[in-house]
């Protein structure tokens, strides 16, 4: 494969769906029967990016709605269907999945050098499963919705709803079988099937956070599973569970949800951590700072992270000795997160940064990571948290941990890795145009959200008080930018697909084994399987080095490999 | 015995992207281990509900539980437990080739012995209609807190037979596909994590038979 020369006539050359695993079918057949984990990955990310647009039209209507303090543009019934087809949508058909089931299932493979997942008919089924759940949501939609909130909170959900609660539900139920899969998929992968010499402490951090976060998928996914059968069964057969008036406790069905829906927060957040960890050290050419406190870290978030689920029920009434309780983890459980974001700055420090695309994502994520985990803690305190709670502030607080955070990653991912994905550079300028814009349009949307929520503005609300207006403006203002940041990538990721540069194997010279076979990768990902020297982020240790001889060194590594298999 | 132990260079029961059976089987248990692990969370939540439940209301507990059928619910678990040790034999026996036809009688005796265990239970969910303990207008108890009781009763128990029928189903399919190719029955690590998964669909049951059928006998 000559794709190590970087061609100016890319758009006479041949096509890139000729190359690597993407010239192995075109046919239909050849896609939706592939055991090949790079199209998995692949299939994952259009069946997502088309979840991404629904959750988006969906909350695209809200914002139009409050524009106006008046309920004018939808009534208050459609209203409620929308936020919760939103939730539903993003938290179980993008965010969850988003990471793992496609940057992870493309790359986890390549970084541990072996030539596909441990299951690869296993793999395609997660992605039938969430294809299923995803016919139930869309089922769901075109029926009328659910009114619900994307909490399904009883007695609400299981008995006075007039709206498709088991359809809806059942997506999430389908849709979090296909995640467990995966999860399981990972941790054997990881453990199974690592190349010669890459011990767990050479694993590149991304391959940790997958790791992690598989664990909290397989453990915490389960449990979301029991919880929405247990409302089914409520609703459907009509046995008293959660309901007060058969003695039932429908804070028992809070408790089970947020066992899950909390540690969600970290399935979401930890692969977006992974992600920033290899892109910050190579666009700052510098070995990242305490990887062994990264990797503690992550695992400390994950355990810490399954015993904080009260502190969504501080107002609910619950023992004032159990909120104590979690009100002291919530603040623990930021200690690892702190750690992260020092050590990504630590990295920066005396690094020869430069500013493409990936780095300006990362950085995004860096600092509205940085907000959104601050707001955390007023939230984890008690006396703020009665304030805020059900307000914008919460909704700010989140939105800016999950996309400020996970979305602004993903992006970071996906330019980062386009290259090897699909063997073609993107546009660097627009795509930096665009990373500035996606950072100025969420703060623009949801920073005005904090000040009203701290106000009193509730959340879930189609109409409030004249008072509130100017703010509920820019947010939907800022929400049309995003809402441009958005869909420039999706514009000029396809452009780039025919008239994108050529990408070598290596274009940003990245040190990590996916970038040590051509892109995009042969369907068997290795010609040889490589063997590993020395830990990851083999960049700079100092700091600052001549870029010129800092390719020259990462070239003779890679040459010193070959020679030695 | 050892001797004619098969360890084939080119196994037929070696899958993508492995290159190596002994690694293979690694994985899958690692993965049926992940799974089981998952399986328990799963169940976890139900027993974590009835178990506030029944701190809530002993008393309603103690009485909705003497009305379940002591002995469907014991002649159910002996033969899960006999199904447990019939199952227990077929990992080790599947890997001698003359013990493959032993092996895979032993998996239609096991899926034999689960589908007895459903037929009872059918007869005990038809009495238990007949009682009406199905939790309703018309529910047999009146004390606040035993149709609760019988809402984990109806779901613990339909939720482990749905188990036991995918079990059954598995392990039907691996004594068919075990008859049509011994050689890939002695290799594959199908068996292995049909057997794990068996055992613990056999294990939870231990724990809905304690939690169910025990609460208000003796004392």
């Amino acid at each position: 494969m000559s794709d190590a020369v970087l061609d100016k006539t890319s758009a006479r050359d041949e096509s890139t769906f000729d190359k690597g695993y993407l010239g192995a079918g075109h046919t239909l057949r050849s896609w939706l029967f592939t055991t090949d984990h790079k199209r998995i990955a692949i299939l994952y990310t259009l069946t997502l990016t088309v979840f991404f647009f629904v959750g988006g039209i969906a909350i695209a209507l809200v914002r139009i709605e409050l524009v106006t303090p008046a309920q004018d543009f939808v009534s208050a019934d459609e209203y409620n269907r929308l936020f919760t087809l939103h939730g539903i949508v993003m938290v179980w058909f993008f965010l969850v999945p988003s990471i793992p089931a496609t940057f992870g299932n493309f790359l986890l493979p390549l970084m541990l050098g072996s030539r596909d997942l441990a299951f690869p008919r296993l793999n395609l089924f997660s992605w039938y499963l969430t294809v299923i759940g995803g016919a139930f949501t869309i089922y769901v939609l075109l029926a009328g919705g659910v009114d619900t909130g994307w909490t399904f909170y009883t007695p609400y959900s299981s008995i006075y709803s007039n709206s498709h609660v088991i359809a809806a539900a059942t997506a999430v139920f389908v849709a979090g079988f296909g995640t467990i899969a995966t999860g399981i998929n990972f941790i054997v992968t990881i453990h199974t099937m690592r190349a010669p010499g890459l011990t767990w402490f050479r694993l590149p951090l991304f391959v940790w956070s997958m790791y992690t976060v598989s664990i909290v998928i397989v453990l915490a996914t389960p449990v979301l599973a029991m919880t929405l059968t247990l409302m089914m069964a409520e609703r459907f057969l009509g046995v008293p569970i959660f309901n007060a008036s058969e003695g039932g406790d429908p804070l028992l069905f809070q408790h089970l949800f947020w066992f899950y829906s909390h540690p969600a927060v970290y399935i979401m957040i930890l692969p977006a951590m992974g992600v920033v960890s290899e892109v910050i050290p190579c666009f700052a050419r510098r070995r990242l700072f305490g990887y062994d406190f990264m990797v503690y870290a992550l695992a400390a978030i994950s355990l810490i992270g399954f015993f904080v689920w009260g502190h969504h029920m501080f107002v609910s009434g619950q023992s004032p000795y159990a909120n104590l309780v979690f009100s002291f983890l919530s603040f623990i459980v930021a200690v690892p997160s702190a750690i992260k974001v020092f050590n990504w700055t630590a990295t920066l420090y005396g690094g020869q940064i430069s500013y493409e695309a990936p780095m300006l994502y990362a950085f995004g994520f860096v600092g509205l990571f940085t907000i959104g985990g601050l707001t955390g803690l007023f939230l984890a305190s008690i006396p703020i948290d009665v304030q805020a709670t059900d307000t914008y502030f919460v909704v700010a607080h989140f939105h800016y941990v999950m996309v400020g955070g996970t979305v602004s990653a993903f992006f970071a991912a996906l330019h980062f890795w386009w290259p090897k994905i699909t063997g073609r550079m993107y546009p660097e300028t627009w795509a930096r145009f665009a990373a500035v814009l996606m950072f100025f349009g969420f703060n623009f949307t949801f920073f005005p959200q904090f000040i009203m929520g701290w106000a009193g503005m509730p959340r879930r609300y189609g109409s409030y008080p004249p008072e509130f207006q100017v703010y509920h403006v820019l947010s939907s203002a800022g929400a049309a930018v995003l809402a441009i940041a958005y869909l420039l990538p999706f514009a000029y990721m396809i452009w780039s697909l025919r008239w994108g540069q050529r990408a070598p194997g290596n274009p940003w010279q990245a040190t990590g084994l996916e970038w040590q076979t051509p892109s995009p990768p042969p369907k068997h990902n290795f010609d040889r399987v490589p063997t590993v020297e020395h830990g990851p982020y083999d960049y700079h240790h100092e700091g600052y080095v001549d870029q010129k001889e800092e390719i020259a060194g990462s070239m003779q590594t890679a040459q010193t490999d070959g020679d030695q298999e | 015995m050892t001797a004619a132990r098969v360890a084939p260079v080119e196994s037929s029961a070696l899958r993508e992207p492995w290159k190596d059976i002994v690694r293979q089987r690694q994985a899958v248990e690692l993965g049926m281990w992940a799974f089981l692990a998952s399986e328990l969370l799963f169940f976890s939540g139900l027993f974590a509900g009835y178990t506030i439940y029944r701190s809530l209301y002993p008393q309603a507990f103690w009485e909705a539980g003497a009305e379940t059928d002591l002995w469907y619910g014991g002649i159910n678990t002996a033969i899960l437990l006999v199904s447990s040790a019939v199952m227990a034999v077929v990992p080790r026996a599947a890997r001698w080739p003359e013990l493959g036809l032993f092996a895979r009688t032993m998996l239609w005796l096991a899926a034999l012995l689960g589908m007895a265990f459903l037929v009872l239970k059918g007869f005990e969910y038809r009495e238990d209609f007949r009682q009406h303990l199905w939790p309703g207008p018309d529910f047999k108890l009146r004390i606040e807190g035993a149709e609760l009781f019988f809402a984990f009763y109806w779901i613990l128990t339909s939720i482990h037979a749905v188990h036991l029928i995918i079990g059954i189903a598995l392990v039907t399919r691996l004594a068919i596909a075990g008859a049509r190719d011994p050689e890939w029955f002695a290799e594959t690590p199908a068996v292995r994590a049909t057997a794990l998964y068996w055992g613990l669909v056999d294990i939870i049951w231990t724990v809905v038979f304690v939690v169910i059928y025990l609460p208000g006998r003796g004392g």
